[in-house]
Order: C-alpha cells, then sequence, then structure tokens
C-alpha cells in the first residue's frame, strides 16, 4: 500500500510538471488561424495576435516592390491585401491562383504584413500527396522549401530560446 | 482487366464478410466446420486482394491511363521503380494497399495458429475480419481505385477513355526512400491489428492465462520494428526531400506514425509485467486497444485532412466513415472488457518504488503521457475550434516543452530499469550496480561542460546517455565473465552465448543501444547552425569551419524533370574538400518543384546546402547552408534498433547440454526426482523469454 501511495504522488508530481510545461509552451506557440471573413469580426485583441490565413492569390495582384512584395488574397469573395516582407525566395509554386498561406499581423491599415508564406499549386489541389502517411505533410511538404527553410530555422531558434 | 481487379475487389469483401458472420455463427452454434471455413474465408481475401493488387499495378506498368487513378499518379517518363510505388501514392491506392497488407498478415497469422488454439483462432479470424470488412468497404464504394475514365462519345453516350499519358506522380514522392518507407509504416499501423486481435478475442473468448500474450509477442515486435523503421525513414526522407533542414516538424502526419509507436512501445514492456507477476491485466488489454485505435486514427488523419485544415489544403470526405469505425471499435472493446473485467484481476501488487515493476509502472506512465500530449497539441486545432470558435494551432515549441523531459526521463529509466530487481531491490544492489555507470556518467557530465557543452538538455542528455551505455555493457559483461568463467571460453564468444540464451533480454538492450543513438543524434540539434546569402559567381560563404565558393549556375534536364543546379566548392582550412550540386528540379508532367539537397555528411556533422531560389528583391540565387551535428547518428541508430529486435526475434538456443544430460540421467532411477526440477527450470525459462 506504501509503495501505490509513492508511486501515485510520483506520478501525480510527474503529471503535473508537464502540464506547466504544456502551458509554456502553448503561449510560446499558440497561432490562430483566421479566415478572411472572419478578419472583421475578430475583436481588436484577437486582431494584433500573430494568425494564419489563406486563401487564393488574386489573378495579376503580385507586384515586386522594393523591399517587399504585394498581392492579394481572396475567399469566398472577400479580400485580403498582403505585403510579404520576408527575405525567403518565395516558393515556385507561389503565382495567380494559387492557394496560398500566410503567417503574420493584421496591420492597423487592413494590411496582412506576412512574413511566412506557403503555396500550393492549385491545378494539382486535387491529387494532392496526401499519399504517403508521415511524408507528405499535406501543408508545408508541398510547399515550396524556401519558406520551408525560414520555418525550420525560426523554429528553431525559438527553441534554443525556450529551453 | 479493370474488371477483373474490382471484381476480385468486390469478391475479397463478400468473402470477408462471410468470414465474419460464418465466424460468429460458429463460434454461437460452436459447430467447428462452420469455424474452420469462416478461417478458410479469411485466408483466401488475401488472394483475392493480391489479385486486385496486380492488375493495379499491371495498369500502372503497361501505361494504360484508362483508370482515373493511374492516370493521375503516373506517367510514360516515369522510371519503373517508381511505378510500382505510385500504387500507394493517392488515396484510393493507399487504401488498398491497407487492405492487402492486413490481410497478408491475416492470412500468415491464421495460416500459422489454424491447428494450434483452436478454441481462440475463431475469435480471432472474426476481429480481423470486422477489420477487413470495413477497409474493404471503403476499397470498394468510396474510394475505389479501379474508377476508369469516361466521357461522352461521338453518340453523346458515356464511354472509357484512355488519356495518352498520366499526369505524373508528385515529385515529393520520387525519392528512393518512398518507396519502402510508405509499405514499412503501412506494415507498422496494419501489424498491430494482430496484437489487437488476439487480445480482443482473448477477453472475448475468456482464453485463460496469457497464452495471447506468447502468441502475438514476435508479431508485435515485428509490427513496432516496421513502425520504427518506417518513422526513421520517413524522418530521413523529410530531411533530404524538404530541404529546410531538419528531419521532424511535429507536422500532424508525423505525429499521427508516433502515436501508435508510443503506446506500442508502452505495450512491449508492461507485457513483461503480466508476463512475470501477473500484474497490469486491464492497463495492457486497454495499451493494444488503444494502439489499435491510434493506427485507426492515424490513417484518419492522414487521409481526412481534419487537422491539416489549418494549413487549408486537401479535404476529403473519407474521415466521417473512419469516425464511425473508430466509435465502433470503442463500444465494442469497451463491451467486451466490462463483460469480462472479472476475467483481468491481476494477481499482485507494487511491492516497492525501487522496483524493476515500478520502474515499468513510471515507463508506462511517462510514454502515456507524451502520447497524450502529442495527441492533444496535434488536435489542438480541431478541439479548439469546437470549444472556444477559433482555431489554434500549436506549434514545436510545445511539443518541445513537454516531450523533452519525458524523452530524458525515459533515457534515465532504460539505464535503471534492466538494474532493478522484481518486488524490490536492496540498497546493497543498488549501490554494487549503479555506483560505476553512475559515477563515470557524471565525470562525463563534467568533461563535457568543460569542453563547452553550455545547453542544459544536452548536457543532461550526454550524461544520461553515458549512464545508459554504461549500464548494458555492465550487463553484458557481468553475464558474459560467469559464462566464460563457466565454459572457459574468451569474453567476447561469452557475449555472443549469452545473448543467444536469452535473445529477449539481450536483444532488448541493443535495442536501447540504438535509441541512445538516436537521442545523442536529436541533442545534436541544439547546436544547430544555418547560414543563408545571396551568392553569386565567385562568391563565397561562411558556415562552421567550411567554406563554400560559388562556381556555376547552370541548367540540366532529361525528358522527367528540368534542373537548375548550383556548384558549390567546399573548402575547410583552405584546403578544397568536395563539390555539392544543390538543385531544385522542375517536373513539367505535374508542374511542381522539387528541392534536391546536397550534403557533405559524417558521423560528427552534416553540411546540408540548399539552392532556395532567386531572392524575391533583385533576382540573385540564394544559397541556404546548415550546420548540422551529429544527425547521422539517428539513421545508424534506426538500423541498431532494428538489429536489436531481430535479434529479440530469433528463438533462444537452448542449453543442450543440460537437457541430454538430464535425460539420461532419468533413465537411471537414482536421480530422477533431483533431474526434474532442473528440467523443468530449463523448458520454463525456454518458452517464457
Amino acid at each position: 500500500m506504501k509503495a501505490q501511495r509513492k508511486f501515485a504522488i510520483g506520478s501525480f508530481i510527474i503529471i503535473a510538471t508537464l502540464i506547466g510545461l504544456a502551458y509554456v509552451g502553448y503561449t510560446q506557440s499558440k497561432t490562430y488561424y483566421h479566415t478572411i471573413k472572419e478578419l472583421p469580426t475578430l475583436s481588436p485583441m484577437a486582431l494584433h495576435q500573430r494568425m494564419r490565413v489563406s486563401g487564393v492569390v488574386e489573378n495579376g495582384s503580385i507586384q515586386h516592390l522594393p523591399g517587399h512584395l504585394d498581392f492579394v488574397l481572396q475567399e469566398e469573395g472577400k479580400t485580403l491585401a498582403v505585403s510579404y516582407v520576408g527575405s525567403d525566395p518565395l516558393p515556385d509554386t507561389f503565382k495567380d491562383g494559387a492557394q496560398a498561406l500566410v503567417e503574420g499581423n493584421l496591420m492597423s491599415d487592413g494590411r496582412f504584413r506576412a512574413e511566412q508564406v506557403q503555396a500550393k499549386c492549385a491545378s494539382k489541389y486535387q491529387a494532392s500527396p496526401t499519399a504517403a502517411p508521415n511524408s507528405a505533410e499535406t501543408g508545408p511538404a508541398q510547399t515550396s522549401p524556401a519558406t520551408k527553410g525560414s520555418e525550420g530555422a525560426s523554429r528553431n531558434a525559438s527553441y534554443t530560446k525556450g529551453s | 482487366m479493370d474488371i477483373l481487379g474490382s471484381f476480385a475487389l468486390l469478391l475479397a469483401l463478400i468473402v470477408a464478410a462471410y468470414a465474419f458472420f460464418a465466424g460468429i455463427a460458429g463460434i454461437f452454434t460452436r459447430r467447428s466446420l462452420l469455424k474452420k471455413s469462416a478461417l478458410n474465408a479469411g485466408m483466401a481475401v488475401f488472394f483475392l486482394i493480391t489479385v486486385a493488387v496486380g492488375v493495379l499495378e499491371f495498369f500502372f506498368f503497361t501505361d494504360n491511363y484508362s483508370l482515373a487513378y493511374v492516370a493521375e499518379h503516373s506517367n510514360r517518363a516515369l522510371p519503373a521503380f517508381y511505378k510500382f510505388a505510385a500504387l500507394w501514392a493517392g488515396q484510393e491506392g493507399s487504401l488498398l494497399w491497407w487492405s492487402w497488407l492486413l490481410s497478408a498478415y491475416a492470412f500468415f497469422v491464421l495460416f500459422l495458429n489454424r491447428k494450434k488454439h483452436p478454441e481462440l483462432m475463431p475469435y480471432v479470424g472474426v476481429v480481423i475480419a470486422g477489420v477487413q470488412v470495413f477497409f474493404l468497404t471503403l476499397n470498394n464504394f468510396v474510394a475505389n481505385a479501379f474508377n476508369v475514365l469516361a466521357a461522352p462519345g461521338a453518340n453523346g453516350a458515356m464511354s472509357v477513355v484512355a488519356l495518352s499519358d498520366g499526369r505524373g506522380l508528385t515529385p515529393l514522392l520520387q525519392y528512393p526512400e518512398m518507396v519502402i518507407h510508405p509499405p514499412m509504416l503501412y506494415l507498422g499501423y496494419t501489424g498491430f491489428t494482430i496484437p489487437f486481435a488476439f487480445a480482443l478475442a482473448a477477453l472475448l473468448g475468456r482464453y485463460p492465462g496469457e497464452k495471447w500474450i506468447h502468441i502475438t509477442r514476435r508479431w508485435t515486435m515485428i509490427a513496432w520494428c516496421f513502425q520504427t523503421v518506417g518513422i526513421i525513414l520517413g524522418a530521413h526522407w523529410a530531411y533530404s526531400m524538404l530541404g529546410w533542414g531538419g528531419y521532424w516538424e511535429w507536422d500532424p502526419v508525423e505525429n499521427a506514425s508516433l502515436l501508435p509507436w508510443i503506446t506500442g512501445t508502452a505495450f512491449l514492456h508492461s507485457v513483461m509485467m503480466q508476463e512475470k507477476r501477473g500484474m497490469m491485466k486491464i492497463w495492457n488489454v486497454w495499451l493494444v486497444f488503444t494502439t489499435f485505435m491510434l493506427c485507426i486514427l492515424g490513417t484518419l488523419l492522414t487521409r481526412s485532412g481534419i487537422v491539416n485544415s489549418v494549413h487549408a489544403f486537401a479535404q476529403s470526405s473519407i474521415g466521417g466513415w473512419f469516425v464511425g469505425f473508430l466509435a465502433i471499435i470503442l463500444v465494442v472493446c469497451f463491451l467486451a472488457y466490462w463483460k469480462n473485467r472479472d476475467y483481468l484481476r491481476g494477481d499482485n501488487q507494487l511491492d516497492s518504488l525501487v522496483s524493476r515493476e515500478s520502474s515499468f509502472l513510471f515507463n508506462n506512465l511517462i510514454l502515456l503521457a507524451a502520447c497524450f500530449a502529442v495527441l492533444w497539441g496535434t488536435l489542438f486545432p480541431v478541439l479548439s475550434e469546437w470549444v472556444v470558435g477559433s482555431k489554434v494551432s500549436v506549434g514545436a515549441p510545445f511539443f518541445n516543452q513537454v516531450n523533452v523531459p519525458i524523452a530524458l526521463f525515459l533515457l534515465f529509466l532504460t539505464g535503471v530499469g534492466p538494474l532493478l530487481a522484481w518486488r524490490k531491490t536492496s540498497t546493497d544492489a543498488l549501490k554494487r550496480n549503479f555506483a560505476w555507470p553512475a559515477g563515470l556518467s557524471l565525470v562525463a557530465g563534467v568533461v563535457g561542460f568543460a569542453l563547452g557543452f553550455r545547453q542544459f538538455y544536452a548536457l543532461v542528455c550526454l550524461i544520461l546517455s553515458v549512464f545508459v551505455v554504461l549500464t548494458i555493457f555492465l550487463e553484458f559483461f557481468r553475464g558474459a565473465r560467469v559464462i566464460a568463467a563457466r565454459e572457459s571460453t574468451n569474453l567476447l564468444t561469452a557475449v555472443g552465448s549469452l545473448t543467444m540464451r536469452n535473445t529477449r533480454r539481450y536483444g532488448g538492450y541493443v535495442v536501447h543501444l540504438g535509441m541512445v543513438m538516436i537521442f545523442i543524434g536529436i541533442a545534436g540539434q541544439a547546436f544547430n547552425k544555418d547560414v543563408r546569402a545571396e551568392l553569386n559567381i565567385g562568391q563565397t560563404m561562411k558556415i562552421g569551419p567550411y567554406t563554400l565558393l560559388c562556381q556555376n549556375f547552370d541548367e540540366i534536364a532529361n525528358n522527367n524533370y528540368q534542373s537548375s543546379r548550383a556548384t558549390l566548392e567546399v573548402f575547410r582550412d583552405g584546403k578544397s574538400q568536395m563539390m555539392l550540386f544543390p538543385q531544385r528540379r522542375f517536373f513539367p508532367a505535374s508542374g511542381e518543384t522539387e528541392t534536391i539537397v546536397a550534403t557533405r555528411s559524417s558521423p560528427l556533422r552534416d553540411l546540408y546546402v540548399v539552392y532556395a531560389g532567386r531572392s524575391p528583391q533583385d533576382g540573385h540565387p540564394v544559397i541556404h547552408a546548415y550546420l548540422n551535428p551529429l544527425v547521422k547518428w539517428i539513421w545508424f541508430g534506426g538500423l541498431v534498433v532494428v538489429l536489436g529486435t531481430l535479434l529479440a526475434l530469433l528463438p533462444n538456443r537452448r542449453a543442450a547440454i543440460v537437457l541430454s544430460s538430464v535425460r539420461e540421467r532419468a533413465w537411471d532411477g537414482t536421480v530422477v526426482a533431483e533431474a526434474a526440477p532442473a528440467q523443468v527450470a530449463v523448458t520454463r525459462g525456454a518458452s517464457h523469454d
């Protein structure tokens, strides 16, 4: 009986520690996902959080400008103007009509400031290689490695900081 | 031809349904002929699905693009090697592949055991057939790989058409490992059906004792081994193919493969408690149920896109089927457990906190915590949408925060567990067993710290790795020394002989050694570096001890792809080391681009170079170089894990001399009394381990 009680106490300590760590990890890495339609309905606080938004790149909207690259995402008739400010080369799959996922912040003027852009060729959408389990991760795997690179690097950086 | 395939598939469903219902009828009516016919039907399913798979492969190899699936995932220019692998490149094919592998397992299990356990096997056959009916229903009616392409003909009627060429296999899968990796992982996923079927069968049939564990031990290890290989190959594929410098991203699909592996690992350990001490019976049954359900969940996550919808990519309607199937399994398992829970009463309780039992308990607790954390993090977007209405995803920091300490604690238990005695370990034994390993690993920690290992977790990992390796060597050394003295052989021969006498135990230690190597490789991540720079011809960039000189950019092409290639010369200490050729390949058939990473790999570090494309601002080529220490240890560690598992699968070599001498003496009436217990001891030892 005594051994069982000790085991129970030990388990409790372990689980409590892990829950604490999980919470820290959660606050460090949570990212909100919103649809373009949702954006106007968000509370001011939610608007300033880091988020991901997805949509289709509007035809002819891609503009190369000094220091950044602008384009427009659309989804269900709503549009969102995006400025990509990252230094990574964009994926080759990023072109007119591509499915894109941007990560960053909404600025006060309503533009989206994207630090990362993932994109996927629309034509192959149906035949997506969800194929091999474990391997072809549906999301990031399909994007060009270039953006993937920055993601990996930034995650590694935050990992080192975190631990 | 396609008719043959779809007909074989339909017949397979009918035969599997017959195996299921006839099996149940046979069990209730106790008619042995009916039971036998159900088992035979279960075996026949294998041949029918084999025909279907064969037909589909025939279409791939003959470039017949009249089937939608073949047209979607292959093209004429695709090398034959990949035409074979294109079978599992999409939803329909990989579900067919699932069914086929399961039917292959089922065939061998039923064939090998059909005469040995007449009471248990009808139940096993029914459970397996139930799973097969589900997958074959999907194969036939939801995701049929034999759908033909049709178009309106001249007279307006729809007729079958064949495309002249297919749309090609996605380039991400055009990599040699992708031919091996999915089958391995699927062999793992499907393989866990076998222990699940036996556990449920034993529970339903109230089959006495721990027999189902003895029967399925090897099957579980085989499934576990395939799952391990699958995960490691997947990580290696991601590392060499995705070009972001890492091998594990805590992506939902990666996590899906890890979940059953974690519970499977817990199960492999906790069954020992049941075998040796009659404890944890309920736990074990539920562990194996959970493992199987996680396999199904893994297939669901991979196939349905419910979690990946965070990335807003591929969706499919198949999710509902899997959710329904999971619910049915859960209900069946729970009812079976509730009805027969008295059958699972334990024989013993925990005696001491410092005992082998307790180390296994902590091992299981911590593995389950890891499994839960990974599951929670993976499903978080779905859960948060249900609860608070907005999708929130968690990333690598969440998973690392929880799993890194868990992994290190597991590493600690790996070192401690095998040296603790069953029931209770005395303080004396503790000192004797742990003084040297603990002392030396602390010394290693101090040396590591002095050499600049300042990252906390990496330092702890170093200390624990040394500790585990020393305890394992000590185990081998102590056992071998006794044998060497008794049989007057040298120590090395004695190690071999020791291992062969108890393959499960010493094979297990080899698996542990492999895991330590994997841990060392992962810990190397703490020292990763990367540099990204625009590099024109003649310019250089520095990373760690290496200097990269850009010599050229050019284009190469064949009929499968066009490639932009960078030519970089690698210098170290002013001396030229080698040339690296990172590439970006464009595949016209699918319209996709793929990165070909160039690496210079050594046991100490990988130099990993990616041609990242052209800068969005000025169009200059960008090279991204990574320096990843110790990554190779992960792949080698995986190899060692596989070798250890294979070793543990071998039958024990019996001590033949002892047996024969006992028999000889038994003829002589005077020594029977003392010889008999010896014989019992020998045979029992052999059957147990």
